[in-house]
């Protein structure tokens, strides 16, 4: 028996390139692996069969023919909030259960270019709202390190299903940490690009100046392959940027000697809800393997990061609440039975489509755009990113990279917190801050803490995610944790 | 019209949309053409599923910086889109993308001409660039309304004036200045019938010698002149009889029944949405830099005000009918042809601000549907310089080609109208009228030059209008001697 999901997408791929399997053999592993085993996760959404076979057939042909790009016949999992032509793309909401896309995003598209073959499509956060992914309209899904457990959210399944190996590799999406929180809590690899790195046309929009796509993989390496294939700039979003994609494979292995590494003190310190002892004994070890490696522990300050939940918490429901004013129930996707007339049909169809965390963004949303508040919050909040982003400006005149738990705490257990949203949006406390400011974030996995992955988050400057992905790789060469696999998926 | 009670003062501001003539929508590259079929012109961007964005068309840019220079505006170097939110089943995102704070254009004006002569200086507040809606359609689906979102994500201007306007006709004169503005500088096609150029007029009234404004009502989607004057002119009369009756004017949006003739409420300020505008996170703000001013300033033709001074200056058109004919693109560029045609400005202008524009105004149809083109009528001008026929029998030739029956010549010659220059033939109808009249043409000899238009008309009137009027003249006074 062949074990095909303990290899890396990096070594995938060289296996495909070399002909030592085909894509079609690769593809049905993984797929069976999914047949077998997605009933204990709940990590996918749609599996796509027989498309993926009959692209794996197509990408052997392509691997015999010569020249075929390196993730030629690779299969992996796109989040369901990716749109993808023929084929349900959800969101994890009843508003969007019954819809087919007519077409592709970017990212998809991209990634077909690059010659991956799609699985399926991941649970998630309905709309990517919710640290937990207990909010999808197709149930929780579970965390490969203990059942009882979140997988973390928005992008739970894609963390899942990479966690358990039932993908070599997913993509996500990262609005305020929905990559790196679930790949802290899963025990894997993700990276948040810059925003505008990545195209987000036919992502669909929860908050439009904070949404950006990314890798969750294995490691650092295949995490820079699939960007590869990712990023680039899209003339259908205007929020794209217009700059050369560098090869991000290139400086994996550039020695970190002289490595500034800044440590914020506001991330490290001991407040209520802030990091519990166990995530902060296995991340001073990963520090230490870092000074090992040459690097410089610099101690830095970021002074408004105690601003940035309330910040996000009124521009993300704020963009959301005008982003879902399109799921009316008069185009396309849910519509109520028997509407009496149009505010019937707007009401319930609203009221019946969205789940309460989604209702609750988009009423906190709209009161913050409203008419006497909206100087008072939205306005305000827009001021206080820039004070955000200017923290990290000047910081990076000292250091190379930010280093910091990506989550105050493992993953906590299903229906912990449901019913405390306010507890709920603190477990993004560290990651949020990335998202307001646009800058590059990973989350690694460095240790446990109680059996569960302990994330440690990387941040870099503005379009150095090749640097984060160098650090990153290095620290995976010195050590395992990101090749441990959960007892149950072996 | 009713005449507004001296007592009050009437204050008018607009809101035009003008509907930009770009060949694809301002967020998508879906045709703007118009009269196709429901749904047919429409992008994945348009119908707004899921994931999509709007990219700008930069054309739309373009021609609302056209516009700005035209007006001698401030276009900003900066301006940003914003999201106007509100719930309709023909706005597919559930909200507009429209310009809030910062606009594209800022305060330019533009000169419009008083019944008395004068000219007044309008103010153009701003000037901002927005999408249009679909459109529902309430007939022909038994209880259920269709959508159709052809128009949806369609460019749009909106022009909104300072109030400045002290009458509906003073109004009607902006509008049409600016209606003739936009096809001049080729950003608007100017066609009301389609609602490629529509307004909203705000009307209030005061007390004469009252420093502050009235309560105002909005007049919404007038479609033409007419409608404009005459639903301002109502709408005035019921602010007055509302204030004099002891009431008071609510600021409401109002709907001009064209029927009825009447104005009537829609919805209170109280009703009124709340937008929630902010700016539109999908879209980059829109920089203008100064060159491109420059490039676009260079790029305008000439405009109205300038063509009707070259009219004068050049042609020695009266200001008058300098200003009909440049009052309208089509028309202008009609006498264009017309005059290089005949070589006779002023002919060319007599006959089209007179014969040529009443029976337009007869058929109420714009230049562009005209029965005669320039060239036809350019044929008809020469037969009347080169003294086939008489500028009298010309408006019967005129009618004829109006009706079809063919050109200038082809009525002339089927009809017999042409002109009798044979010396001979004229000089029989000559003696045979004073034979017929001895005692007036001895009142004429006498020196009652007044008896003269009486021969003249009585050998006309023998010969049919034919004979030529100079010849005729000149033939009777010869017998005088």
């Amino acid at each position: 028996m062949s074990n095909y999901h303990t290899k890396t997408v990096t070594e995938l791929s060289a296996m495909l390139q070399a002909g030592k399997v085909s894509s079609v053999e690769l593809t049905r592993y993984f797929l069976d692996r999914i047949k077998s085993s997605d009933d204990k996760l709940n990590s996918f959404i749609t599996v796509c069969e027989e498309d993926a076979l009959a692209q794996a057939k197509e990408s052997d042909e392509k691997l015999k023919a010569g020249n075929a790009p390196a993730l030629t016949g690779v299969p992996i999992a796109h989040k369901d909030i990716f749109c993808t032509e023929g084929i349900k793309t959800s969101c994890a909401s009843k508003m969007l259960d019954n819809f087919i896309s007519p077409y592709d995003a970017t990212v998809v598209t991209n990634m077909r270019n690059a010659g991956v073959v799609m699985l399926g499509k991941t649970n998630m956060d309905e709309f990517a709202m919710g640290s937990s992914n207990e909010t999808s309209y197709y149930g929780a899904v579970k965390n490969p390190w203990n059942l009882n457990a979140v997988p973390g959210g928005s992008s739970g399944g894609s963390a899942a299903a990479v966690s358990a190996r039932l993908a070599p590799a997913a993509t996500g999406t990262d609005t305020g940490g929905s990559i790196r929180q679930p790949a802290a809590f899963c025990g894997i690899t993700g990276l948040k690009p810059t925003y505008g790195r990545v195209s987000r046309f036919g992502m669909i929009a929860f908050a439009s100046s904070l949404d950006q796509a990314g890798p969750m993989g294995q490691s650092a390496s295949d995490c820079a392959l699939l960007l590869n294939a990712m990023a680039g700039f899209d003339e259908k979003d205007s929020t794209s940027i217009e700059k050369e994609v560098p090869d991000y494979s290139a400086d994996l292995d550039k020695p970190l000697d002289g490595l500034r590494i800044g440590l914020p003190k506001e991330y490290f310190a001991h407040t209520e809800g802030g990091m519990n002892a166990d995530v902060e004994a296995a991340i001073k070890t990963a520090l230490d393997e870092y000074k090992a490696m040459g690097a410089e522990l610099v101690d830095i300050e970021l002074p408004n990061s105690g601003i940035s939940v309330p910040v996000y918490y009124v521009v993300a429901p704020a963009e959301c609440s005008a982003n879902l004013s399109r799921f009316d129930g008069v185009r396309y996707g849910y519509r109520c039975e028997d509407p009496k007339d149009l505010n019937d049909l707007y009401t319930r169809s609203r009221g019946e489509g969205f789940g309460p965390e989604v209702q609750r963004r988009i009423m906190v949303g709209t009161y913050a755009l409203s008419s006497g508040y909206y100087d008072a919050y939205y306005l305000k909040a827009q001021q206080l990113r820039h004070l955000i982003s200017d923290d990290f400006k000047k910081a990076y005149e000292k250091v190379d990279v930010i280093m910091a738990p990506a989550t105050p705490e493992t993953a906590f257990n299903i229906g912990e917190k449901t019913d405390d949203p306010i507890s709920m949006y603190l477990s993004d406390i560290y990651t949020i801050a990335v998202n307001l400011a646009g800058i590059p974030a990973m989350s690694i996995p460095v240790g446990f803490a109680d059996g569960m992955p302990v994330g440690m988050q990387i941040m870099g400057n503005y379009f150095e995610e090749a640097k984060l992905l160098n650090v990153a790789h290095k620290y995976q060469q010195a050590t395992d944790w990101h090749t441990q696999l959960p007892e149950e998926f072996k | 019209m009713s005449a507004v009670d001296p007592n009050w003062e009437v204050v008018i501001g607009l809101e035009i949309h003008a509907q930009l003539a770009t060949k694809s929508k301002i967020f998508s590259g879906a045709s703007t053409a118009y009269g196709a079929e429901p749904n047919t012109q429409t992008s994945v961007v348009d119908i707004a599923l899921p994931g999509v964005l709007p990219v700008l068309n930069k054309e739309a840019v373009h021609m609302a910086v056209k516009f700005g220079m035209a007006i001698d505006a401030e276009v900003a170097d900066r301006s940003v889109f914003a999201r106007k939110n509100y719930f309709y089943p023909d706005l597919p995102k559930g909200y507009q993308i429209s310009q809030f704070d910062l606009p594209i254009v800022g305060m330019g004006h533009i000169n419009i001409e008083l019944e008395n002569g004068e000219t007044k200086t309008i103010g153009v507040t701003r000037a901002h660039l927005e999408e249009d809606a679909g459109k529902s359609l309430h007939e022909d689906y038994a209880g259920m309304t269709g959508i159709d979102l052809n128009r949806a994500g369609t460019p749009l201007l909106e022009i909104v004036s300072e109030p400045d306007m002290r009458s509906a006709r003073e109004a009607v004169a902006y509008m049409k200045k600016i209606h003739t503005l936009v096809q001049y500088i080729g950003i608007c096609d100017g066609n009301m019938q389609e609602g490629s150029f529509r307004c909203d007029a705000n009307v209030s009234v005061r007390p004469k010698g009252q420093k502050e404004f009235g309560t105002r009502a909005e007049l919404k989607n007038i479609n033409s002149f007419r409608f404009v004057e005459r639903a301002i002119n109502i709408e005035v009369e019921r602010q007055i009889d509302l204030i004099e009756d002891g009431g008071e004017v609510v600021q409401e949006t109002r709907l001009y029944d064209s029927v009825k003739n009447e104005t009537r409420s829609m919805r209170s300020k109280e009703e009124a949405n709340d937008y929630r505008y902010f700016p539109d996170p999908d879209l980059l703000p829109v920089i203008i830099t100064e060159e491109y001013r420059q490039q676009v300033r260079a790029e305008l033709p000439e405009l109205p005000e300038q063509k009707q001074q070259r009219y004068m200056d050049e042609l020695g058109l009266s200001a008058y009918d300098a200003g009909v004919i440049t009052s309208s693109i089509g028309l202008s560029s009609y006498f264009d042809t017309v005059n290089e045609k005949t070589g006779d400005a002023k002919l060319s202008a007599n006959w089209i601000t007179g014969e040529f524009s009443a029976r337009l105004n007869r058929e109420e149809i714009e230049i562009e549907n005209a029965r005669v083109d320039a060239d036809a009528l350019a044929l008809l001008l020469l037969r009347i310089k080169d003294n086939t026929i008489s500028g009298k029998i010309a408006k019967d030739v005129l009618d004829a080609m109006w009706n079809g029956e063919g050109s200038a010549d082809e009525v002339i010659e089927s009809k017999g109208l042409k002109q009798i220059t044979d010396t001979g033939a004229i000089e029989a109808f000559v003696d045979e009228v004073i034979a017929n009249n001895p005692s007036q043409f001895e009142e004429l000899k006498g020196g009652k030059d007044k008896m003269m238009g009486f021969f003249v008309g009585q050998v006309m009137k023998m010969s049919k209008g034919k004979a030529n009027p100079a010849q005729v003249n000149e033939l009777i006074r010869s017998k005088m001697k």
